[in-house]
């Protein structure tokens, strides 16, 4: 049994527009220690499968339809809220995008990782401060022990994101849900970050669930990825073969969308044409039809995933590999 | 660099500082140098990538040029013409020629304001069309960007934010410029869009024969759109050279470092790749270091580095480093 097990998961929000499904059915797995990655555009409901996961949906107008969650043997949608706080900051914890708003502006860095200290580990002030000086080393703050009594707005982005990360590891967590965590950051921070992430990865063995909409971070950490497109997961593979060999024509398209590096001359890039769906009424049908190049007439009806080579997944019907060659 | 042929636009030691003003009296007590000493020239039908990091002045640059800001010293040559010192009439007229697509779609339209009327003004600002011309002119602006020209009674909350971006190029070709300064024209989008505009302002670069300036962070899409590419940090430029020129043989540490971080989409190549872990933050621009500004984070710094500025220089052709390792 995986550390972290998904099935089923459905999410809407009742809005005056009408029913949102934001998450249709998602399922995954993530073992100890392992890296997944889950990756879409905006809107595709990678945030809201994993805020549904931690009861952090606000209901109403969210509402989880169905859907069982199980980590140490116990099904997290049964949990009482007192329990899911047990665990929540504790056993997994979080680390959202914006670090700005995500801190509480009238509190030191102390006070605010040390709440967690003392609330889940039981510690007394003067030694969940101590053990917060511990944690802004770790994370690398220089002078941590003079930092600790600042406050949020006296840290730069980079530090800000390394507080809230020291927050996260505060209790040591089994599982680390990381929510495009440097996407506000600089390409030169971000990647401190992430350099800093997997560290600490290796160092306590953490399992981490990493949500991005960037195909290159992605390749650089995850073991395993995710791509969800209109609240469905579309692919799943090991990060290898998902790159090497993508399976379904939305991946293929995201893949020829962004431009290499490391890319030679000049090529012109393959964007996939059109918009994405409307979640307000979704068609029967595949979400991806109306934009795809590979449409058959089948795709009317919407494919479920299937296993199409070992470890990979994909929702279509056609198979594009074959296609392509 | 000076009279060399085919060059559009010059840039020659241009600064913009913004003062920070304190207490009652509101006295200048320093300088936020936002741009801060920059040289550089954009040959006619090119597209000049600039990029760097938040902050360090690109934008502010990018302004500067088309005489958003007026700069603190220095000039700024447009087919040979002065424009820091230029005013009324004649700047409005060169303005016909320079236009400025903006970052955020979602604020840089006004939303009372339809489609038609915001790709007409600039029409109507520089008396060029008027009623049945004007409305044929945006018509054909909006099939230019590929909309639908019976859009132009919509509103812009009625499009989506690459829709949006479509718009704003729309309006910028209003004139038929031949100069488009691009502030991160893609970074508010989805990725799947993003492919898009580019190659949209590929394709119009083309046909009508556009020189682009490219303002952004994302030095993949910058290495991908332009044709040489100028490496900011801190108010100044670090490193000019041809887009593979930069990649193969970055020579300013900076350069090299952001090159070493931006991730490629391909797990086999991040597997080896060697990064560059730059340490600490970019200081504040209204207290820039003494010598070189990069010297707080530069892993391979010498003394002088931290005494005196080097030059920006020419060290082959085409390529400029400021860099005291570097010798030319």
């Amino acid at each position: 049994m995986a550390l972290l097990e998904v099935h089923g998961l459905n999410t809407r929000f009742y809005t005056d527009d009408g029913v949102v499904r934001a998450v249709n059915g998602v399922s995954w797995e993530v073992d100890e220690g392992e890296t997944l990655g889950i990756v879409g555009e905006s809107g595709c409901g990678k945030s809201v499968s994993v805020l549904s996961i931690l009861g952090l949906i606000p209901q109403p107008p969210g509402k989880i339809e169905s859907g069982e969650v199980f980590f140490e043997g116990k099904d997290l949608m049964q949990l009482s809220n007192d329990e899911m706080r047990a665990i929540r900051g504790n056993k997994i914890a979080m680390v959202f995008q914006d670090p700005m708003t995500s801190l509480n502006p009238v509190l030191t860095i102390n006070q605010q990782i040390s709440e967690a200290l003392m609330l889940h580990q039981g510690m007394n002030k003067k030694q969940a401060r101590e053990r917060t000086a511990e944690l802004l080393e770790l994370v690398q703050i220089p002078q941590a022990e003079d930092r600790l009594d600042d406050y949020p707005h006296q840290f730069s982005g980079g530090m800000r994101q390394r507080a809230m990360i020291a927050m996260a590891l505060s209790c040591i967590p089994q599982i680390l849900i990381a929510d495009e965590p440097t996407t506000a950051l600089d390409v030169t921070i971000q990647a401190q970050i992430i350099e800093l992430v997997k560290e600490l990865r290796d160092e306590i063995g953490m399992a981490i669930i990493w949500i991005t909409h960037d195909l290159g971070i992605i390749a650089g950490i995850a073991d395993r990825v995710a791509v969800m497109y209109a609240g469905f997961i579309i692919e799943s593979a090991d990060v290898k073969d998902l790159y090497g060999d993508p399976r379904h024509p939305y991946t293929l398209g995201l893949l020829g969308s962004v431009p290499r590096l490391d890319m030679g001359k000049k090529e012109k890039l393959t964007p996939i044409f059109g918009l994405p769906p409307d979640l307000i009424d979704l068609p029967s049908a595949c979400p991806f039809a109306p934009r795809c190049d590979y449409r058959i007439d089948r795709c009317a009806e919407r494919p479920e995933l299937r296993t199409l080579a070992p470890r990979h997944d994909a929702a279509c019907w056609v198979d594009i590999t074959k296609e392509r060659t | 660099m000076a009279a060399q042929n085919g060059i559009l636009l010059e840039v020659k030691n241009l600064k913009m500082y913004f003062p920070i003003k304190r207490g009652v009296f509101q006295r200048r007590v320093g300088d936020i140098k936002a741009v801060d000493d920059v040289s550089f020239f954009i040959r006619r039908g090119e597209t000049f990538g600039l990029v760097g990091e938040s902050g360090c002045g690109k934008t502010t640059a990018g302004r500067c040029i088309l005489q958003l800001y007026r700069p603190t010293a220095g000039e700024v040559l447009f087919e040979g013409q002065e424009l820091t010192t230029m005013k009324g009439q004649k700047l409005r007229a060169m303005r016909r020629e320079m236009q400025m697509i903006f970052q955020d779609p979602y604020a840089s339209l006004n939303p009372r304001m339809t489609v038609g009327s915001i790709i007409g003004e600039p029409l109507e600002v520089h008396g060029t069309a008027k009623g049945k011309a004007k409305r044929e002119r945006v018509q054909e602006l909006l099939r230019v960007v590929g909309l639908n020209p019976y859009f132009v009674n919509r509103y812009p909350h009625e499009f989506s934010g690459g829709q949006r971006q479509r718009i704003g190029v729309a309006r910028a070709l209003a004139l038929n410029p031949s100069f488009i300064v691009a502030d991160e024209p893609i970074s508010a989008l989805d990725v799947s869009i993003q492919a898009q505009i580019i190659n949209m302002l590929e394709d119009l670069q083309e046909e009508l024969g556009l020189t682009f300036l490219f303002i952004a962070h994302d030095l993949s899409v910058v290495r991908h759109i332009s044709d040489r590419i100028a490496v900011m940090y801190l108010g100044k430029i670090f490193e000019i050279a041809d887009r593979d020129e930069l990649y193969k043989n970055p020579l300013q540490p900076y350069t090299q470092s952001l090159l070493s971080a931006v991730p490629i989409p391909d797990p086999v190549v991040e597997e080896t790749r060697k990064r560059i872990i730059l340490v600490g933050d970019v200081p504040s621009p209204a207290n820039p270091p003494v010598g070189c500004n990069f010297v707080t984070r530069c892993p391979v710094k010498m003394d002088i580095c931290e005494e005196q500025e080097p030059e920006f220089k020419e060290i082959s052709p085409d390529h400029w480093v400021a860099c005291w390792r570097v010798t030319g």
